[in-house]
């Protein structure tokens, strides 16, 4: 039984491959589209992988914890000199967890795109790009190594690429897909390079591997290799965190997350929520040995991570777009789970990453079942006072919303929670940081809540005309999603609550995790239980007030926010121009290189084309110059000489008289000049 | 055994005969003989797949040496090794390409096709000559036929674009001749067989004087530099291809440049190995300049052919760069680099052409919205782009990969510089799609017909090859793998640099 469940798990990847495939061949005729027939492909294509997963899972937690790793081999991919690497899938905690959450919540996505794209023309198109994205995905989870997870890592930018430019006649969100590919690229050139320092380091130790597995008992050899003044560890953990910092959008190469918005929600709640963005968190959690060698590396992620969370927060206040809230909240979040790998509490991370990804998809398929019913209305300032209209969507909304904002007992507390604890052992003004963000992200998140769904409304006439609920197939993925916002948390509880609460087993998922990850020789000193309780309930103190105000502040009390935009605008401008960063870039990086580009074109042109021209034209004046010296002189000088011989022929034809006599005078005469020079 | 290279080199020739032969007037008849005459190249080319013994390393399908000038000892000699089978896989499929790709050509097209066949006889022959002699031949035929290719069906400026790269080649290949006869006059026993030369060379050679021995290196390299083309020798090639009729700018593009690097690998490397290590450095750095500053003057291109033509001269900078390492990545990464810019940049050739022949321009910011009005061709170009991007998965990643793996190891200085060609090549491929084909559609053009079948037909082995190189890069790293294996330990190993 065992060894058939992991000899079907090729499947799991296989089948979004072969969906892709049959509905892209689909689209590509350009055949009568047939609904039904697309979507049971596409959503079989999810679900099956999804239960294969789930058996795979259900026997892995029945195995002992030292036997939680299978290695499943296809085929070699390349062998060359000393750089080995296979098709092959690694099947461990990690990756399982993973692959759960991008088959479940994929499959609910899924399904939930039926309702949602019922009147998109290029319906086979949207399905092709959906399940090729999980194609991507899963390879990027369960591959075994770095070229393979590196193949995944490309494969989900692709389909962003794709998925973001959906509606490509629309040259601005065509050109999202473009600058979330080209950003994203910028990250991949760090990650490159941390490869290959990594992996001819380690072949000059005599240990090149790029397997995961190996790579553990490997990385170990480079204790104590500097390079520079930094250790060798360091510097690649350093570039393979920029490659994430692309693909999780965090400081500096974020920008390109809040543009991506342009594709059909859906795809926002899938990718850039709840599975591509969070990949550069797997990826340090997948190499966690070698990140928990470098504490300096460490610190370095967990400032980017903390402050990314707060940076971006802010902006989350200012933003009237319902989509663009949630993808700088998105952009935070991820920053806290950046935090928590930082400060080496990476169950922690991977639990943030699992409770975000139940309620920031719940989140935006539910902002997706708003603007839906909107008829694509995305202003929460035109919305207001939904909820009568959209009640399950409100009720899953509001759910999902105070699991974000760190209420008690939804998930979102038990996982930042964590978070923030650890974050406090480690410095304690990273957790003011953090704290300070999820202050603001409760009261930006209420803020949206309360004037999409609260209030007066503010709908216009024609939008209020066509009002209504989403269908089931929207609902019941939103109810889902919901559930798990919920109650999701309890795969976490801290040990200190789970005691207090006379729990058997608590944080279920940290013991689940931990065969997976390597953590830092130093464990940090953890301060007590009391102080433990305290925070905690500091924090949800902060939480609920947060949440209050927010509610406050944007139903009854709307002209103290007004005001404060008035009285600062020059702070509102900037926070609502995204501290202007998108603009420093394009003067810096892309303006820079255009005029580079063209300067270097026109160089090409003028100067190096210009030599072979110029020398073409200088031999043309030789060749002209020498024609005429050839035609002067040397024809000249041949003339000359034909000339010249003409010449002597004229004269000493008059000797040539042909009469005998004058021969006999002449020779005479020659006797006789002899004979006097040699005798006289 | 059967004689597959003769074969393959000089049946085309037949059938340029048999053109010549033909009536005049009956156009169909001929591209039929010329399509007839490169299928059996194809079986061969198959037949050669499937016989060709993956554990060698040494020279396969040989045939000769037979005295052919005896009294300068200059023989035939043909056989293929690792480094050639793929490029006379290559050249048998592109050839068939091209002719599919030739079809709607009309004026004189009895000529076109005689010249035709007689270039591919021309390339078979130097991707299998084993006599230095004998490769110059072939060389110097291949230079007459594209240089009326180009003159006579190329676009406007056609005259000073086939005399650019007449006079261009012609250079190089007066260099090659000084380097070729100073071998003869110096070897032992005079000879031209490449096979000898590289044992005598072994001993550092007939030449006994260092600088003379680098004199020569640098004739020959430059020599197979103006047709990679590397940078600064590269600027014939924009106008060639802007120029070059379809069929045409796809063989310049996928074949001729690849022999400068098979040149340089084939003659420079094992000829002068210790010559070859010592300028490896340069070699390093021209590959860096050709990938960055080629993908740098593409992002400027307004016209979608030039645009391609600098990718190219972007890619080929992966081989200088993998070949510069010595190691066995590095050189497994150069050829399959070279196999896979052969592909990937005939696709893109061939879909220029479409385009062009419905808009008679190649204006990149002259259309918009393509993808709306014709989607299949769109489908395709994605693909294509993103092979030429290096996408994973696809066959462009695992050459680049492998020529970064290579050349980090000894100079990993260029080599960073060189991986920012992964985003620059992502910015101005993405770029140009979007200007292209996104957006809001081009009224003027709304009525085009989407791409037929005859173009589908002429894409598809192509886009067959990319992805299994892609998924499953072993199937050709097989081929040359023994090979280039073999003569990164002949070139021995450089001191590692460090950073």
């Amino acid at each position: 039984m065992a060894e058939k469940l992991f000899s079907l798990i090729y499947l799991v990847p296989l089948l979004p491959l072969l969906g892709a495939f049959v509905n892209g061949a689909y689209a590509f005729s350009g055949a009568k589209l047939v609904r039904p027939f697309v979507h049971t492909i596409a959503l079989a294509a999810i679900f099956i992988p999804f239960l294969i997963t789930v058996g795979a899972f259900l026997h892995v937690t029945s195995l002992p914890e030292e036997s939680r790793q299978v290695v499943v081999t296809f085929f070699p991919w390349l062998d060359v000199g000393s750089f080995k690497a296979n098709v092959e899938f690694l099947i461990d905690p990690l990756s399982l967890t993973l692959m759960l959450v991008i088959t479940g919540i994929g499959s609910l996505i899924h399904l939930y795109s039926v309702g949602y794209m019922s009147h998109e023309p290029s319906y086979a198109r949207y399905f092709t790009y959906l399940n090729l994205f999980c194609f991507a995905m899963l390879i990027l989870v369960m591959g075994s190594n770095v070229p393979m997870m590196f193949i995944g890592w490309e494969g989900v930018g692709l389909c962003s690429y794709l998925l973001i430019g959906f509606w490509f006649t629309d040259s601005a969100k065509a050109a999202a897909g473009m600058k979330a590919f080209v950003v994203n690229r910028v990250g991949d050139f760090a990650f490159i390079v941390g490869f290959l320092l990594l992996y001819w380091t380690l072949q000059s130790k005599g240990h090149a591997t790029v397997q995961f597995v190996e790579l553990r008992n490997a990385v170990t050899h480079l204790d104590g290799v500097m390079l520079g003044s930094f250790s060798l560890v360091t510097i690649v953990c350093v570039l393979m965190f920029i490659g994430a910092t692309g693909k999780s959008a965090q400081i500096p190469l974020y920008v390109w997350l809040p543009d991506a918005m342009a594709g059909p929600t859906p795809v926002s709640a899938l990718i850039h929520a709840a599975t591509m963005v969070t990949a550069g968190v797997y990826m340090i959690g997948r190499m966690s040995y070698l990140f928990s060698m470098s504490p300096a590396a460490l610190n370095i992620i967990a400032t980017v991570g903390f402050v990314t969370a707060l940076f971006a927060a802010i902006i989350g206040f200012t933003q009237n777009d319902i989509k663009k809230v949630l993808a700088y909240s998105t952009v935070s979040q991820l920053g806290y789970m950046f935090g928590a790998m930082g400060v080496a509490a990476y169950t922690a991370g991977v639990f943030h990453l699992l409770t975000h990804a139940f309620f920031k998809a719940c989140l935006f398929l539910g902002s997706g079942s708003v603007i839906h019913a909107m008829s694509g209305e995305q202003d929460i300032q035109k919305m207001g006072a939904l909820r009568k209209h959209l009640p399950i969507t409100h009720a899953t909304f509001f759910l999902s919303t105070l699991a974000i904002a760190g209420i008690f007992p939804f998930s979102g507390f038990f996982s930042k929670d964590e978070i923030l604890w650890h974050a406090f052992n480690h410095s304690k003004l990273l957790w003011l940081i953090g704290v300070t963000a999820a202050a603001g992200t409760a009261v930006y998140m209420l803020r949206m809540v309360t004037l999409t769904f609260y209030g007066e409304s503010r709908v216009s006439e024609e939008a209020m005309h066509h009002l209504h609920e989403s269908p089931l197939s929207m609902t019941i993925p939103l109810m889902v999603l919901a559930f798990l916002a919920v109650f999701g948390g309890f795969l976490g509880v801290p040990e200190s609550l789970g005691h207090f609460f006379g729990l058997h087993e608590s944080n279920l998922l940290e013991h689940w995790l931990e065969p997976s990850l390597v953590f830092p020789k130093e464990a940090l000193p953890m301060a007590s239980h009391a102080t433990e309780y305290f925070l905690m309930v500091f924090s949800l103190g902060i939480a609920i007030s947060g949440c209050l105000i927010g509610f406050v502040l944007y139903t009854k009390r709307k002209d103290i926010p007004e005001s404060l935009a008035q009285k600062y605008p020059k702070v509102y401008e900037f926070i609502y121009n995204k501290y202007y960063v998108d603009e420093f870039y394009k003067a810096v990086f892309v303006n820079n290189l255009l005029r580079l580009n063209d300067f270097l074109a026109l160089f090409d042109q003028k100067v190096i084309d210009g030599i072979v021209n110029g020398t073409a034209y200088v031999t043309k004046i030789v060749a002209y110059v020498s024609g005429w010296v050839d035609r002067t002189f040397v024809d000249g000088l041949v003339n000359l000489t034909a000339s010249v011989t003409s010449f002597g022929g004229i004269i000493a034809r008059r000797f040539q008289t042909g009469r005998i006599q004058t021969y006999l005078y002449l020779a005479l005469g020659a006797i006789l000049v002899i004979v006097f020079y040699r005798f006289g | 055994m059967f004689p597959y290279l003769s074969f393959m080199t000089f049946f085309p020739l037949a059938g340029a005969l048999l053109i010549a032969l033909t009536p005049k007037g009956k156009d169909n008849l001929v591209r039929w003989i010329a399509l007839l005459t490169t299928l059996p190249l194809l079986v061969a080319a198959v037949k050669i797949f499937c016989l060709f013994d993956r554990s060698l390393s040494t020279m396969q399908f040989v045939e000769g040496p037979y005295p052919w000038i005896s009294t300068f000892n200059i023989e035939y000699f043909m056989g293929i090794d690792g480094l050639s089978v793929s490029m006379i896989l290559l050249t048998a499929l592109v050839s068939t390409v091209a002719v599919l790709a030739s079809w709607g050509i009309q004026k004189s097209v009895k000529s076109y096709f005689a010249l035709l066949l007689l270039l591919f006889s021309g390339m078979f022959g130097v991707f299998s000559a084993l006599d230095f002699f004998l490769f110059y031949v072939f060389w110097e035929v291949m230079l007459l036929p594209m240089y009326f290719l180009i003159g006579i069906w190329g676009g406007p400026r056609r005259e000073y674009a086939a005399i650019k790269f007449f006079l261009y080649t012609l250079l190089g290949s007066v260099l090659m001749l000084l380097v070729m006869l100073s071998f003869y006059f110096y070897s032992e026993g005079h000879t031209f067989n490449l096979l000898l030369l590289a044992d005598q060379a072994k001993q550092l050679g007939p030449f006994t004087s260092t600088a003379f021995r680098h004199a020569c290196w640098l004739g020959l390299f430059i020599c197979f530099a103006i047709k990679v083309p590397v940078f600064p020798f590269h600027t014939w090639l924009p106008d060639a291809h802007v120029e070059a009729p379809t069929a045409i700018s796809v063989i310049l593009a996928a074949v001729l440049l690849k022999m400068g690097v098979y040149g340089i690998m084939r003659i420079c490397f094992p000829l002068f190995p210790d010559a070859s290590i010592y300028f490896s450095g340069m070699i390093a750095a021209l590959g860096m300049i050709n990938i960055v500053y080629g993908a740098l003057c593409a992002m400027a291109q307004k016209d979608f052919k030039k645009l391609i033509a600098y990718s190219s001269v972007s890619h080929m900078g992966f081989c200088l760069l993998g070949m510069s390492s010595m190691t066995a990545e590095g050189f497994n990464g150069t050829v399959l680099q070279m196999f896979n810019h052969g592909t990937i940049t005939a696709m893109l050739f061939l879909l220029v052409g479409v385009v062009y022949d419905r808009a008679h321009h190649r204006e990149i910011n002259g259309f918009g919205g393509m993808a709306t009005i014709m989607p299949r061709y769109s489908a395709i170009t994605t693909f294509a782009f993103f092979a030429a991007l290096g996408l994973p998965g696809l066959s462009g990643f695992v050459s680049e990969v492998l020529c970064f793996m290579g050349g980090f190891k000894n100079y990993p200085i260029y080599t960073i510089i060189s991986v920012s060609g992964v985003v620059l090549t992502a910015a101005y491929m993405l770029w140009a799609f979007q200007r292209v084909f996104l957006g809001a559609v081009n009224e003027k053009y709304k009525d085009f017909d989407d791409i037929n079948m005859r173009e589908v037909v002429t894409l598809v082995p192509f886009m067959i090859i990319v992805l299994i190189a892609g998924v499953y890069p072993k199937i050709a790293l097989d081929l040359f793998n023994s090979t280039m294996t073999a003569l990164s330990h002949a070139m021995g190993t450089l001191p590692v640099a460090g950073l």
